[in-house]
């Protein structure tokens, strides 16, 4: 087992208002079977041991699948493997002298919290604007009521693996939100359970896409590039279209 | 539902507008290297097509602005993109790179403001120099009508400015159009996972054979090419 020394160059900002700057760190006896978080989990806990205030950084699972993660290092968002989310991303992935830098998902639309953490809420109001399917309520219904194409439902599943980690956002050279909008709207918009609110759904979550700040999109597909689930860059064509048959 | 004044301004509207106006731009440059080409034709096919074109009249002025308004559009709404880009991330990485794979980050996408920019400064010195500029008559069928061949000969033989000039403006509306043709496709709805390598690719093929279309004539009359068929004297 080889351990190397890791020199980090953090963005450390107090609170939204301050004025954030970089912070440089050495960390000596990095294991490379460490994940990239456990390695901030140490820094952390030197830091800890010293009194100073450790560096804040979003997380939930650490397995890749609830999109709480979200740095950017070196910058890429999720770090420099495709389709890897960054608390799946491991320390024998660098050399021993290797410096990081890692920064938060920047964008007017994500404000900083602290340090590396960013306000995300911004999806959440885009998902309150139409990401949903409006249901009578009383007992569920039976679950083959409803027939669904075996290719329409595989299709349905690819967008919905979105985990919502704005990775696509703060990749972005205009930070659009387009990959994470077109995502939700191709993932409902296809489904027999969907499709009645379809046109009123795609209006409202590109409405609240816009007024939530994010930028346009000019089809770079940097977003397809970083998303640690692989969302296609055809769904924001399809947000198009299906914008397009809304308005006419 | 939005108006559709509110559709064509929203978000999505507008990346539809750039996409709509840039397949006009495209198919117009094309049209356009069609008549250009008449310059390897009957040493009269130029000045010919060119009198076709005014015998249309007030119908060729429609068009001229119509072409004119699409081309202002689409410049407005790809210099704002552009302008937009600061506001949403007003904060900038201290470190950015592309991760590849799938990425259509290219020098050609990074620089579409900039070399769009450039066509229209372009356009308007060539308008300048082509449409405005002073002209000899011919007759051709007994009518007489502008020498454009003659200008155009008279231009490029005798300016390595003009020609060269021109060249290079050429390969940055290539640029322009190496990420343009592919963007215009997903931005006017066409999806497929499977079938994005080949619009990338017919994209690519659009721009590379427009470019060196429209850059090989002014090269190949600097180097002499057509001086034999003009009525002027190529230095
Ligand atoms: C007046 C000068 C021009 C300017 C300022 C300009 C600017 C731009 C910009 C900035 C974009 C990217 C938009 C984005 O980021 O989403 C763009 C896209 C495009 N441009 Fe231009 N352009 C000009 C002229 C032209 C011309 C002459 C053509 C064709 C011959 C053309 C064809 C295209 C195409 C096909 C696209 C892709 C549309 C899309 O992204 O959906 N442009 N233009
Ligand atoms: S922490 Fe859950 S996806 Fe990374």
């Amino acid at each position: 087992m080889s351990t190397m020394t890791i020199n980090l160059k953090i963005w450390r900002q107090k609170n939204t208002e301050a004025k954030g700057e970089f912070q440089v760190y050495k960390l000596n006896d990095v294991n490379e079977h460490m994940s990239f978080l456990e390695m901030l989990d140490v820094l952390n806990e030197n830091l800890i041991k010293e009194g100073k205030d450790p560096v804040e950084f979003d997380y939930d699972c650490r397995e890749g699948i609830c999109g709480s993660c979200n740095l950017v290092v070196n910058g890429r968002a999720h770090g420099p493997k495709r389709l890897t989310a960054v608390c799946q991303l491991h320390m024998r992935t660098y050399s021993d002298g290797d410096t990081i830098v890692i920064e938060p998902p920047r964008a007017a639309a994500f404000p900083v919290i602290k340090d590396l953490v960013v306000d995300r809420s911004a999806f959440d109001r885009i998902i309150e604007a139409g990401g949903y399917v409006s249901v009578k309520t009383g007992a569920a219904p039976e679950a083959n009521l409803i027939p669904v194409q075996e290719e329409v439902a595989n299709q349905a599943f690819d967008y919905a693996t979105c985990i919502g980690c704005g990775a696509c956002v703060a990749a972005c050279p205009n930070s659009s939100a387009s990959l994470f909008t077109a995502s939700k709207l191709a993932h409902l918009n296809r489904l027999p359970q969907g499709k009645p609110e379809r046109e009123k759904r795609t209006v409202a979550m590109v409405q609240q896409m816009e007024a939530e700040g994010f930028g346009d999109c000019s089809n770079y597909a940097e977003c397809e590039a970083v998303c640690p689930v692989g969302i296609s860059i055809s769904s924001i064509a399809e947000m198009r279209k299906n914008y397009l048959k809304a308005i006419f | 539902m939005p108006t559709l004044l509110q559709a064509a301004t929203s978000q999505v509207g507008r990346k539809i507008l750039t996409g709509l106006t840039g397949v006009f731009l495209v198919l117009f440059i094309i049209f356009h290297l069609g008549g250009n080409l008449a310059i390897f034709g009957e040493p009269d096919a130029m000045n010919r097509y060119s009198m076709i074109l005014h015998d249309f009249g007030p119908l060729l002025w429609v068009a001229r602005i119509g072409l004119l308004a699409v081309f202002l559009i689409h410049a407005w709404i790809g210099i704002s993109i552009w302008l937009k880009k600061r506001k949403a991330r007003p904060e900038n990485y201290a470190v950015y790179s592309s991760k590849g794979g799938p990425s259509k980050q290219s020098l050609s996408s990074r620089t579409m403001a900039f070399t769009g920019i450039v066509l229209l400064i372009f356009v308007i010195f060539h308008i300048n120099t082509f449409a405005l500029g002073d002209m000899e008559t011919v007759l051709i069928d007994g009518r007489e009508t502008h020498d454009v061949k003659a200008l155009v000969i008279d231009t490029f033989s005798n300016s390595a400015f003009y020609a060269f000039g021109y060249a290079f403006t050429m390969l940055l509306l290539g640029a322009h159009l190496g990420h343009g043709v592919w963007s215009a496709f997903i931005s006017l709805g066409m999806s497929g996972k499977k079938s994005s390598a080949i619009m990338y690719t017919v994209g690519t093929v659009i721009a590379i054979v427009l470019a060196v279309g429209f850059l090989f004539i002014p090269l190949y009359i600097y180097f002499g090419g057509g001086c034999e068929a003009a009525l002027i004297q190529c230095t």
